[in-house]
């Protein structure tokens, strides 16, 4: 993501935020994502059964959860002292977690 | 159930306070006490989206997807066989049970990020319009996820029960 190096008004810089959204966005997706391949290739469902009682369900979420605080770190440590391109990082994760909600429907998700 | 309806009570508020306070001709002078106190509720919140989707996913759902013995005839207590023992009823798993186990998560991944940023900015949102209305989107999402969850969790609930019980029959197809 494209970062600029204009003074922001406020005194924090928009990083810390900026990578906080960014990560929810990609923990959004990532989360769809896991469940439909989870569901989608057998063997994966299989390696993803973390804890029986709850089957795939628990590594799915399990592995979901640690794509987004994985990216969430990752970005905080790239962008946490800047100002950044706050508009397009905004749009990109509004546009991730939209996809990480329609992903999660039954019907749409079937279509892969 | 209980934490999620708390939490869509609780996230009704958070948004409209949220909105109001850092708006850009939002009311002047937000005290200490103030920022502080969201800071708390938002804290609040978080914890209860978190006790929602872990109690969901590794107490109740276990009992919704419990196995029947062979031969069971009654499955009362078996939530998940029951609901696709009927094509009347299928889709109440296959749409409202695999979209609820899922979407729900979105919720505590939003409500964290939000609690987060309201920690770190405060009343400098109100000079990061980008950042306050992304995270207010996000608030909403989690509302939204959060409606769609409780809604299929009720409406489940009508069709066949989560009972409970001390025995959990996992799942043993396929192994």
């Amino acid at each position: 993501m494209p970062a600029h190096n204009a003074t922001s008004p406020a005194a924090t810089p928009n990083g810390f935020g900026a990578a906080a959204v960014l990560g929810a966005g990609i923990g959004s997706v990532a989360l769809a994502v896991m469940a439909i391949a989870a569901d989608r290739v057998p063997a994966l469902g299989r390696v993803l059964d973390f804890y029986q009682p709850t089957g795939p369900l628990s590594g799915v979420t399990t592995m979901g959860l640690a794509i987004w605080l994985i990216a969430w770190v990752c970005l905080h440590y790239r962008w946490r002292n800047r100002n950044v391109a706050l508009g397009s990082i905004a749009a990109t994760a509004l546009i991730l977690l939209v996809l990480g909600m329609l992903l999660t429907f039954p019907p749409v998700a079937d279509l892969f | 159930m209980g934490f999620g309806a708390l939490y869509l009570l609780a996230c009704s508020g958070a948004i409209v306070e949220l909105w109001r306070r850092y708006r850009p001709d939002g009311p002047e002078g937000i005290s200490r006490r103030d920022e502080a106190f969201l800071r708390g509720y938002l804290l609040v919140m978080a914890g209860l989206t978190w006790l929602t989707v872990l109690t969901g996913a590794y107490v109740i759902y276990p009992w919704y997807r419990a196995v029947p013995p062979p031969g069971t005839a009654d499955l009362a207590g078996f939530p998940q066989r029951l609901l696709l023992s009927s094509p009347a009823t299928i889709d109440w798993h296959s749409i409202g049970m695999e979209w609820k186990e899922h979407v729900a998560w979105l919720a505590p991944i939003s409500i964290t990020m939000a609690c987060a940023v309201v920690f770190k900015y405060g009343r400098h949102l109100r000079s990061q319009p980008h950042l306050r209305n992304v995270v207010l989107c996000f608030l909403l999402a989690s509302f939204l996820a959060a409606g769609i969850a409780a809604f299929f969790g009720a409406m489940l609930n009508k069709n066949a029960p989560v009972v409970g019980g001390r025995v959990i029959q996992i799942v043993t197809e396929g192994r």
